[in-house]
């Protein structure tokens, strides 16, 4: 999987550009209804049992990195075509992702410690 | 067998019994089977007829059927269920989880009366899979079995997937179901609905052993032999079909045949043999990345003492699948999965599925059909060490796909290991030590990094609403840390957390999962596991799923009504989510949008519209409860007063809603 978006990744050198117009609110919509949240979490915070430790709040692959990744998975993750996720709504997801809190330094939550 | 020969040669006693035993068809007969009551009338009441309908009843036989029973020499002698019960006492079973039928009213009857209701105890319980799934957790604490008696056919139906699971999970049950068998003087009706020739039938596939005893010597040497085949590992269910008549009986003469009770004596576990453990040993001291995989390999707190030693030694890797505590999580050799991939050697013990340790499915090929691909590479030796094979049945596939191992040892892996202990440790040849050193230095490296890496995992939407798993579990843990606890179950899916972030060490730190993953386990057996640890003093907790809850959440009161103290936690995330999950998968492999309904999830795999008030339901059932949790800066304060509550005795539920995983 790895390997797969380092490709993707690298071929395609120009990034974000998609994402800019793209709504927040809507995106936190089309995350739920889309399923997204059932894999990923409601904020994209992952799991180790479900999405494999993939976390996808303020990811860091380019929208089309993501976007390729979504569409073409074949392994732990089943692919959305267009046909059924929109590139617009996969745009406003990314948008979301990007709203969600950036994580917690663990160190500063005595619980974790 | 019910209802022939006592041994009186007398007509008129076996129809006074059969007044004594049925009202109804006393009644009935008491009609027709007047002098010269014509043949077709007689026919119809077959059950209270001794003879040939045609003939007239004699006058001792008229007087029977119309006045006062002259004689009833059962009420005289020992009911066969009392001396049922003096061979019960002597295997010092404790409890009796069971929902109540007139099946084997008479042993119920002798178990309260005769019996004191002491070794076992009668625990009321509201389905018959409650009381089975109580017998399966309690085992996984106490190390003793406990017994439940069924309703022949419809108890047994219901008691089928408890069996079914403590059977994968390897868990001795004692599972004693009433039949009446006389089809000629069972009551008829409802009674007779709930008869088979062969209640057993039903669960033969995934039982040890079987038996229908015919008097009460052959019930004390089944009794005890049912005992016996459940307790020598591999444990697991078995089954007794227990006739109605022999229970209610008295005890017959059998010429002056005195009835004893065997003895039990424990069978020693299968060990492996002595040139297959050493041939094991040579590849494990002479690999460069030997892994060990466990799955129920700590059958007692002992076992995992030995994994640490063998771990130690030759200081390889040890993979936990978790279907028993088998190896401490603190320990730098508790290695993820991802240590099986460069391994040259693996030696797994009591594994469910080790194919599926060294091969991975993916399931997302062509037309929605999975692909297999392999974990290792070629040349990899793999070691067995597995008893389960000693009991393999052909109906259920439990047994997993066909693994080709090179050492296969069909044996008890905690009886086998002193010996595989012994075997390394004069395998290892000097020239090895410095380099199986070095591999332990880089392990404990790596696990440092990846208690790291879990931290920071932990840390993501630690704020969030719903409550993230990860909040759960450490909220949790923050209360119970500085008590002697054990998590008596973890079902619904929390990402592992509890495995991966609290301390385990202990054998009751974790009790492994269901076996047979037929959900509605979770409920009963964390009731019958904080029964065990009532009696050890001990505080227990569950994580709860909803939907695992829902399948018999009567068990809720039989806590309740028994004092049993445990501190259920509700992983709530308000739906069946490993499904929801599954329809999603499908739907994309067809390119379909899944309809949600007006749910969250795909239609029928919700449990929403409307939400379960689990506080509530709990509370009506006598528990303190308290919810929805739905703000993580509520849990900790909530769970502190919970956890006084269980202090003082009584069970405590919080239903927290969280995240999908
Ligand atoms: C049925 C479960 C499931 C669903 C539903 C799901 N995912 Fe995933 N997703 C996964 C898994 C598992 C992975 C890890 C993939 C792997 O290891 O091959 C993953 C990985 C990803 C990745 C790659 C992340 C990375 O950093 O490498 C992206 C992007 C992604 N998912 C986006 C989405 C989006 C957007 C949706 C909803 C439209 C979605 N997923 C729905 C299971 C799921
Ligand atoms: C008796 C039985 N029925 C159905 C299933 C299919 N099944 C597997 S997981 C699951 C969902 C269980 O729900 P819950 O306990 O809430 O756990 P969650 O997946 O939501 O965490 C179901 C229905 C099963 N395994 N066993
Ligand atoms: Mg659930």
């Amino acid at each position: 999987m790895k390997i797969r978006v380092a490709l993707i990744v690298a071929a395609c050198a120009f990034a974000a550009g998609a994402a800019q117009a793209a709504s927040p609110e809507n995106g936190r919509k089309a995350f739920v209804a889309h399923g997204c949240w059932q894999c990923h979490g409601f904020e994209g915070q992952g799991s180790a049992v479900t999405s494999n430790g993939a976390v996808l709040s303020n990811t860091e692959l380019p929208f089309e990195a993501f976007e390729g990744f979504v569409r073409g998975t074949n392994r732990a993750m089943p692919p959305y075509r267009e046909a059924i996720l929109p590139s617009a709504d996969l745009a406003d997801i990314y948008a979301f992702l990007h709203t969600v809190p950036k994580p917690k330094d663990p160190n500063s939550i005595p619980l974790l410690k | 067998m019910a209802r022939k020969d006592l041994g009186r040669d007398d007509s008129q006693t076996k129809l006074n019994r059969r007044n004594f035993l049925t009202g109804v068809a006393v009644a009935g007969a008491a009609v027709t089977a007047a002098p010269g009551a014509n043949a077709a009338t007689s026919a119809e009441t077959p059950a209270a007829s001794p003879r040939p309908s045609a003939l007239p009843p004699t006058a001792k036989m008229a007087a029977a059927e119309t006045g006062t029973p002259a004689e009833l020499k059962h009420e005289g002698g020992k009911p066969g269920s009392d001396f049922m019960v003096d061979v019960i006492k002597t295997l010092d079973i404790k409890y009796l989880p069971c929902n109540p039928a007139s099946s084997f009213r008479a042993l119920h009857e002798s178990l309260i009366d005769y019996g004191k209701n002491t070794s076992p105890e009668f625990l009321t319980c509201m389905h018959e899979e409650s009381a089975v799934g109580m017998a399966h957790g309690y085992f996984k604490i106490a190390g003793k079995p406990l017994m439940t008696l069924v309703h022949g056919t419809v108890g047994l139906q219901h008691a089928a997937m408890g069996i079914y699971n403590a059977w994968c999970d390897r868990v001795p049950v004692i599972v004693v179901g009433g039949n009446d068998l006389d089809a000629a003087h069972r009551p008829p009706g409802v009674p007779t609905f709930h008869s088979a020739q062969d209640i057993n039938a039903l669960v033969r596939d995934f039982t040890k052993w079987d038996d229908t005893p015919t008097s009460p010597q052959h019930f004390a040497q089944s009794m005890v032999r049912m005992y016996k085949t459940a307790m020598t590992p591999p444990y697991g269910p078995v089954m007794m079909s227990l006739d109605a008549g022999l229970q209610q009986e008295p005890m017959r003469d059998y010429g002056g045949e005195k009835l004893y009770i065997p003895r039990y004596v424990p069978s020693s576990p299968p060990q492996g043999d002595t040139g297959a453990v050493k041939e094991a040993a040579k590849l494990l001291v002479n690999a460069e990345r030997p892994v060990i995989v466990v799955d129920r390999a700590a059958r007692t707190p002992n076992g995992i003492k030995l994994l640490v030693e063998l771990a130690e030694l030759l200081q390889a890797a040890v993979v936990d699948q978790g279907g028993r505590m088998n190896f401490p999580k603190t320990h730098y050799l508790n290695r993820p999965p991802n240590v099986i991939g460069p391994a040259d050697v693996i030696i797994g013990m009591e594994l469910s599925d080790f194919w599926a340790v060294v091969n991975g499915y993916v399931d997302n090929g062509d037309h929605g059909i999975g692909f297999n691909e392999t974990k290792i590479k070629p040349g990899t030796k793999l070691i067995s060490i597995n008893s389960v094979e000693l009991i393999t049945k052909s109906n259920y596939q439990d047994f997993q796909r066909f693994q080709v191992v090179d050492v296969s040892m069909p044996a008890d892996a905690e009886a086998t290991l002193p010996a595989l202990i012994e075997a390394v440790k004069s395998a290892i040849p000097d020239s090895r030590k410095d380099a199986i050193a070095k591999r332990g230095e880089a392990f404990r490296k790596a696990s440092a990094n990846g208690r790291e890496n879990v931290r920071k995992a932990a840390a993501l939407s630690w704020d969030a609403s719903p409550i993230s798993t990860a909040r759960l579990c450490m909220e949790l843990w923050g209360q119970i840390k500085d008590l002697d606890w054990s998590l008596v179950a973890s079902e619904g899916n929390v990402s592992n957390w509890p495995n991966r972030l609290w301390p385990m060490e202990k054998h009751h730190h974790w009790l492994g999962r269901s076996g047979g993953y037929g959900v509605g386990y979770g409920a009963p057996a964390s009731v019958g596991a904080a029964l065990a640890n009532r009696d050890l003093g001990r505080f227990s907790v569950s994580i709860q799923g909803d939907g695992d809850l829902m399948y018999a959440p009567g068990v809720l009161w039989t806590a309740a009504r028994h004092k049993i103290p445990l501190l259920s936690v509700m992983h709530n995330n308000r739906g069946y989510h490993q499904e929801v999950m599954h329809v999603q998968r499908l739907a994309n492999f067809r390119n379909r949008v899944v309809y949600n309904g007006n749910d969250l999830s795909p239609l029928g795999t919700s449990i929403e519209n409307p939400d379960i008030e689990y506080h509530k339901l709990a509370e009506s059932m006598g528990w303190w409860a308290k919810g929805p949790i739905k703000d993580p800066a509520d849990l900790g304060p909530a769970l502190k007063e919970a956890i006084a509550v269980v202090k003082s005795g009584q069970p405590a539920l919080l239903n927290v809603w969280t995240q999908p995983r």
